[in-house]
């Protein structure tokens, strides 16, 4: 099965993942004395649904922010598209068509969640300044066309009837969905979760779970992310990485990853002799 | 069905025999006006009735190209949106019928619909949907192919018996030269005797029956209807009932496609209430529980208002209960109103102006005084007053200034915020209506009308006519309805309306519809000498007798009960017993809401329906309704003696009700048989585990320990009046 050639590999579903899209080469990432990353190499591919799970402190929203470009590791290297990733600021990355979600959501609490969505747009809009406050011609033209792929998220997402409802006033399981609808606005080719489902219920789970899926199937994005809930990763991913004290301790399958040994003994701990 | 061709096709309505006929004609009489709306990607999008005409017919011939053939069944599962009522239309004339199911229904329901009818074809929302049919396609002998409108989700699926409505249409547009021959022959081959659509009965006992309504039945009922109530072509309604029921293709199809008005559809269930302010129908019908919800958020969301603005809506509301009628009534202006006119309507408009001007700022001055008087205790103590410059007017003149003012300071700006400013003919059907509720609604100046009717009716049974309406009668038969009485109390009606026949179900079609076309409604009531108002007291057999032989009707009860906002159903329990008792189900909402101001926690449904505070609230309630009911010595039997508040609200999907939210009340009696044992043997509590049925079809199962109450029952206190 994780036989990773070049050409990609065709899932248990029948989806077919294309050639890698991100590899990270020997990243090691330190604050000061402390290693959050040792040594770390894996690919993402096009297409597949990439998880990162590990214990507390084992890095992975580290490993998350190196993706993102929010951190720079001190070695290794990032390739994205098959080019060698520069030192870059965060907007930077999310031109190249990289978009994120939050551990702890970061919405405009005041805006309302279509103003929030259309914020995912920004890197879409070049008219300037003084043309969107005359609001004529091009200007205009941008906005509907911008809006009609926020309305497009909206939709697909099913979050209409809050769309004129200003995000403070939302539970925390539509905060997230809101979140996740900014960041596909952008139309990214690599999704950033992380932790979508922190915090949710069961049925929030669930309805989460079927957006990432439907994200995936629908729109072709690829995803990476991060979650503690088991359940969910091996039910969504189609490939895992495991991290413990920075290190990577498994990478494959979510079967293969169940199975192995030093996953099992990270996640449940070994006896001390 | 066919076969039955007696009557010549002349008679029907101006050889307009079928719905593909007044389609015709609609789009060639109100060609470029809107037939549909739907709110999609957050903008109105529209349809004229020629575009509508086209849609309709690049589907039929996609139907026709298909396989569908004359007599088919065409089942229909979806909310309201226009393709389904395109779906509708273009099955008709494609010579086959339309059965519109529940879409919230589980798999095995649809399961039982779809094989009873026989349908070969589907027209379905989405996945969901897909998902619940192809679960169950297995069982079903004759069933083909399925149509979908919402592709999301489904591109991985076998589509060799599922294809999407978009290319249906477009092979339809292809076949265009092949088959719009046989389309054209099959659309003038539909008679008035033809069935038009077949529709199942909710069921509130056994199993649904599909009820076969012809196009004479249809289009016959939805004309003597827009007559009655002078609706035209420039009428708006909203499209959200449950496509299944009669109402929806009542108002939606039949009278939408004889007067030629415009349907909007929303844009998804959630939206609904925020369409529906967008829209503002003219037209609308509601169940009286979405009255009642609506009045319960609008009174909680009062409570958190600031003082001015709580007794000024206070104050204008209890005005208006004894003016509404009077003066708030919209008025029917068959034209144009001329220079006159207008400049009558500008005057009274500024004076209202004027007069709340005044009020508002007399008040916020007394407001002030009061301030420093009471502090916080301000809302208690204040109260708005009529300002002096009213006062200077003689009487019928300042009663109108006033109604005025509150319509611009209190009723208008509340209509609008119900979506309900422009509503000019409004019903409710389906159960009784709280007197309180519907005369808060009457009082604001909607014509809000009660009717009685049923699917075998095609509707109308009653009406009530404009001037003529309160809130305890169904009003007055509706045109071409003939309706007696007999003996004991039940209702027999006879109508062009009246259903042909109960589909594959002929003991039943006769026990229902004698050869003379009379059809037992089951309910039993009485014409008012005075008025010649119907008036209904109770399912025929709900009503019982109790054990000391006097009369048990449990409808009446629980509808006093239900007309508290605290309490969402009831359920009255009594037959052949010496006492009654009840079940009673809390209002989230408005217990919730309650608990939350009077710094109650409660974690769930289960643990506030437990709270001895709500209990005792309740109880006050159940004695309060006691007192009532003992007024009337015929059933002053009736009054609960216990009660307990159930630990789970009742639900259309653990069957305990109908898909339109009637209570079934064999199936509650049977599942809570240990509650019921509970409450007559005089234990104070007893522990129960139910199943229950969550919305994708898994099972659990929730346990309880639920206290019982007494409640204190009155003796009979005959009002000095008799009701004779």
């Amino acid at each position: 099965m994780n036989d990773m050639s070049s050409d990609g590999y065709v899932t248990a579903d029948g989806r077919k993942i294309g050639g890698v899209l991100m590899e990270m080469k020997n990243i090691t990432l330190r604050f000061g004395g402390v290693k959050a990353i040792t040594d770390i190499s894996f690919d993402i591919r096009e297409g597949e649904i990439r998880a990162i799970i590990g214990p507390n402190g084992a890095g992975k929203s580290s490993m998350l922010n190196v993706i993102s470009g929010f951190y720079v590791p001190q070695e290794g290297e990032v390739f994205y598209k098959g080019e060698k990733r520069p030192q870059m600021k965060p907007y930077e990355v999310a031109r190249l068509g990289i978009a994120r979600t939050f551990q702890n959501i970061a919405l405009f609490e005041g805006m309302s969640v279509l103003d929030n969505v259309m914020t995912g747009r920004l890197n879409h809009m070049k008219t300037g300044l003084f043309a969107q406050a005359l609001w004529k011609g091009k200007a205009e033209a941008e906005e509907v066309a911008n809006r009609d792929v926020a309305e497009k998220v909206i939709d697909f997402l099913e979050i209409q009837h809050i769309r004129k409802t200003p995000v403070s006033r939302l539970p925390y399981g539509l905060k997230k969905r809101v979140e996740l609808a900014r960041a596909l606005a952008a139309q990214p080719s690599l999704l950033l979760l992380d932790e979508p489902m922190a915090g949710m219920n069961v049925e929030e789970k669930e309805d989460m779970s079927r957006f990432i899926l439907d994200v995936n199937d629908e729109f072709g994005t690829t995803i990476a992310l991060i979650e503690h809930d088991m359940g969910v990763v091996m039910d969504l991913s189609d490939r895992v990485v495991v991290m413990d004290y920075g290190k990577k301790i498994g990478d494959g399958t979510p079967d293969e990853v169940r199975n192995n040994q030093d996953v099992i003994d990270a996640y449940l701990g070994v006896a001390h002799d | 069905m066919g076969g039955k061709d007696l009557v010549e096709p002349s008679e029907s309505a101006g050889g307009l025999a079928s719905i593909p006929a007044l389609l015709q004609r609609n789009a060639k009489k109100f060609g470029s006006k809107a037939a549909y709306r739907e709110k999609e990607f957050g903008i109105w999008q529209s349809w004229t009735w020629a575009e509508t005409e086209k849609e309709i017919e690049a589907l039929a011939l996609g139907l026709i190209n298909l396989g569908v053939k004359e007599g088919d069944f065409v089942a229909i599962i979806g909310r309201n949106r226009p393709h389904f009522y395109w779906a509708m239309v273009a099955a008709q004339s494609a010579g086959a019928i339309p059965v519109p199911l529940y879409n919230d229904a589980a798999a095995e329901e649809m399961a039982y619909v779809l094989e009873h009818c026989g349908a070969r074809f589907a027209v379905v929302e989405d996945q969901e949907q897909v998902d619940k049919v192809i679960e169950v396609q297995d069982g079903l002998t004759q069933f083909e192919h399925m149509i979908y409108i919402d592709p999301r989700g489904l591109r991985k699926y076998d589509h060799r018996a599922l294809h999407q409505f978009s290319h249906i249409q477009d092979q339809g547009r292809a076949a265009h030269d092949e088959f719009i021959g046989e389309l054209k022959e099959r659309r003038e081959k539909l008679t008035y005797d033809h069935q038009c659509v077949m529709l199942y009965t909710s069921g509130t006992t056994g199993k649904p029956k599909g009820v076969v309504l012809s196009n004479r039945n249809i289009i016959q009922s939805a004309k003597n209807a827009s007559e009655f109530d002078n609706l035209g072509p420039s009428e708006e309604i909203l499209a959200y009932l449950p496509m299944a029921w009669v109402g929806d293709f009542i108002f939606s199809v039949g009278q939408a496609y004889w007067t030629g008005f415009c349907n909007n559809c929303p844009e998804s269930p959630d939206t609904m209430m925020i369409d529906l302010r967008e829209i503002g129908p003219t037209y609308y019908f509601a169940p009286p529980r979405f009255f009642e919800t609506q009045l319960t958020n609008v009174m909680i969301r009062m409570e958190d208002s600031g003082p001015l603005k709580y007794a000024l809506f206070h104050h204008f509301m209890e005005y208006a209960k004894s003016t509404g009628e009077k003066y708030g009534m919209p008025k029917r202006r068959l034209q144009k109103p001329d220079l006159k006119r207008r400049i009558k309507t500008a005057w009274k408009f500024m004076m209202g102006v004027g007069f709340a001007v005044e009020t508002m700022v007399e008040n916020s001055i007394r407001l002030f005084f009061a301030r420093m008087r009471y502090g916080a205790k301000v809302r208690e103590h204040f109260k708005v007053s009529d300002p002096l410059g009213l006062m200077l007017y003689p009487e019928p003149l300042r009663s109108y200034f006033k109604y005025r003012t509150g319509e611009v300071l209190i009723y208008g700006p509340l209509k609008n915020t119900l979506g309900l400013s422009r509503v000019r003919v409004g019903y409710t059907a389906g159960e009784a209506i709280g007197p309180e509720i519907f005369e808060f609604y009457r009082s604001l100046g909607i014509n809000l009308k009660q009717l009685y009717g049923q699917t075998e009716a095609t509707v109308f049974v009653t009406v009530q006519p404009d001037g003529e309406v309160r809130a305890d009668t169904v009003g007055v038969p509706a045109p071409e309805v003939e309706i007696k009485i007999e003996e004991n109390g039940e209702i027999f009606y006879r109508s062009p309306g009246t259903f042909v026949e109960y589909f594959k179900n002929p003991e039943s079609t006769a026990s229902t519809k004698d050869p003379d076309g009379w059809v037992a409604t089951g309910d039993a009531g009485y014409f008012e000498q005075e008025s010649g108002h119907l008036r209904i007291i109770d399912r025929a057999k709900d009503v019982g007798k109790m054990a000391d032989g006097s009369l048990f009707a449990p409808k009446y009860v629980e509808n006093k009960l239900k007309f508290y906002p605290d309490i969402l159903e009831a359920v009255l329990f009594g037959a052949d017993k010496d006492r009654c008792v009840a079940f009673i189900n809390i209002d989230l909402t408005a217990v919730g809401n309650w608990a939350e101001r009077n710094n109650i926690g409660y974690a769930s449904y289960q643990e506030l329906a437990g709270h001895p505070s709500v209990l005792d609230t309740i109880q006050t309630h159940v004695e309060a309704v006691n007192r009532s009911i003992a007024e009337d010595p015929m059933l002053s039997g009736c009054q609960i003696h216990r009660f307990l508040v159930l630990h789970k609200e009742l639900d259309a999907d653990d069957g305990e009700m109908t898909r339109t939210r009637k209570v079934r009340r064999a199936v509650v009696a049977e599942k809570f048989n240990d509650l019921v044992t509970a409450l007559y043997d005089g234990s104070s509590n007893i522990s129960t585990t139910t199943e229950v049925t969550y919305e994708d079809g898994r099972k659990g199962s929730i346990s309880a320990t639920l206290e019982i109450r007494d409640a204190k029952v009155v003796p009979v206190t005959p009002q000095k009046v008799a009701a004779e």
